[in-house]
């Protein structure tokens, strides 16, 4: 059995990453989740009030049955999640097989600019879990 | 594969109540969730069926206060019994740190307990995971129902029917009144955080 454990280093940088290319862009939560439901880290701009842990539990679920409904029609993965509502979004982007990374966002930003900034987050963040 | 955070000193324990289907994995849960509520910070998450059936899983957070100075917090996850969701099954047992296998003590039910725990080993297996390293606790459940002259199966014959090879530890219970609940889910919590206490050493 592997023990995710990141050390204190590498989580702040990747706390400054989710903060300087996320947060400041106007996304109300960010969380980094594994695909077993667990929480590595979650930002949020000091204004929403998110159970994140059942949010984890849940957005882990989610994303495995929609993995799951990809090999069902031959396809490797869904890499891209998105939910539209009223007033706020969740965008859910694959980092690498453990994790998942979770964007909140309201109706100020657009998509496809959330999307930039999270392709350049998501290699960013791989670069810094890849070394340990 | 529980998470430790290392710069907010948080453990997450993920334990699943496994079992077949009506057997009271819920009802376990139910009761936790009503009992400690104090302690519980969010709501209990249920997806269910119309029917009340479980779909996908019940989700309950709890914090158990700390050890060494880390903050442990217990997730604990409940499967869908029925026979038809076992991809759901499998799903929730991602990762996963102990399990409370709950036997339906009543004798209609006897094969199915013994099914639906060769599926576990099996789905265990397909995590690289093993039923006999894995922390685990025997739960027979629903043994009040003596008391109203429902034919139940004594405590030794689930044993060996379910435990004679596993040799863990085990607690009668009747998920419904609350009996032996608690018992059982200390004696999970124990066994998964020392088994993480060894691996990390």
């Amino acid at each position: 059995m592997n023990y995710g454990i990141v050390s204190q280093e590498q989580l702040e940088q990747i706390d400054g990453i989710l903060s300087e290319k996320l947060i400041k862009l106007g996304v109300d939560c960010v969380i980094i989740i594994d695909m077993a439901g667990n929480i590595i880290t979650a930002k949020d701009n000091g204004e929403s009030k998110y159970d994140v842990y059942s949010f984890a539990a849940l957005a882990a679920g989610n994303f495995a049955t929609v993995d799951a409904m990809a090999k069902l029609v031959g396809e490797q993965e869904f890499s891209l999640l998105f939910h539209k509502g009223q007033e706020s979004n969740i965008h859910f982007s694959k980092i690498d097989d453990e994790l998942l990374l979770i964007s909140m966002f309201g109706r100020d930003i657009s998509l496809g600019f959330l999307r930039l900034n999270v392709v350049d987050v998501i290699e960013k963040i791989r670069a810094i879990w890849h070394k340990k | 594969m529980s998470f430790i955070n290392l710069k907010d000193k948080v453990v997450q324990v993920k334990i699943v109540y496994y079992g077949p289907g009506r057997c009271g994995k819920t009802t376990n849960l139910e009761y936790i969730n009503r009992t400690y509520r104090k302690q519980i910070m969010s709501e209990m998450v249920s997806l269910k069926t119309h029917g009340d059936r479980t779909l996908f899983f019940d989700f309950l957070p709890f914090d158990m206060g700390q050890i060494k100075g880390y903050d442990i917090k217990i997730q604990l996850y409940t499967v869908p019994g029925q026979v038809k969701y076992n991809a759901t099954r499998k799903l929730v047992l991602r990762g996963v740190d102990g399990i409370v296998f709950v036997a339906d003590a009543m004798e209609k039910q006897r094969e199915k307990n013994i099914r639906s725990l060769n599926q576990l080993h099996e789905n265990l297996q397909s995590y690289k995971e093993s039923i006999f390293k894995i922390p685990l606790v025997m739960q027979y459940n629903k043994i009040d129902l003596k008391e109203h002259g429902i034919p139940i199966l004594p405590t030794e014959v689930l044993d060996k029917d379910l435990n004679s090879r596993l040799k863990v530890p085990y607690f009668e219970a009747s998920a419904i009144t609350g009996y032996n609940v608690a018992a059982t889910l200390k004696k999970i919590i124990s066994s998964s955080v020392i088994s993480i206490q060894k691996k990390l050493l």
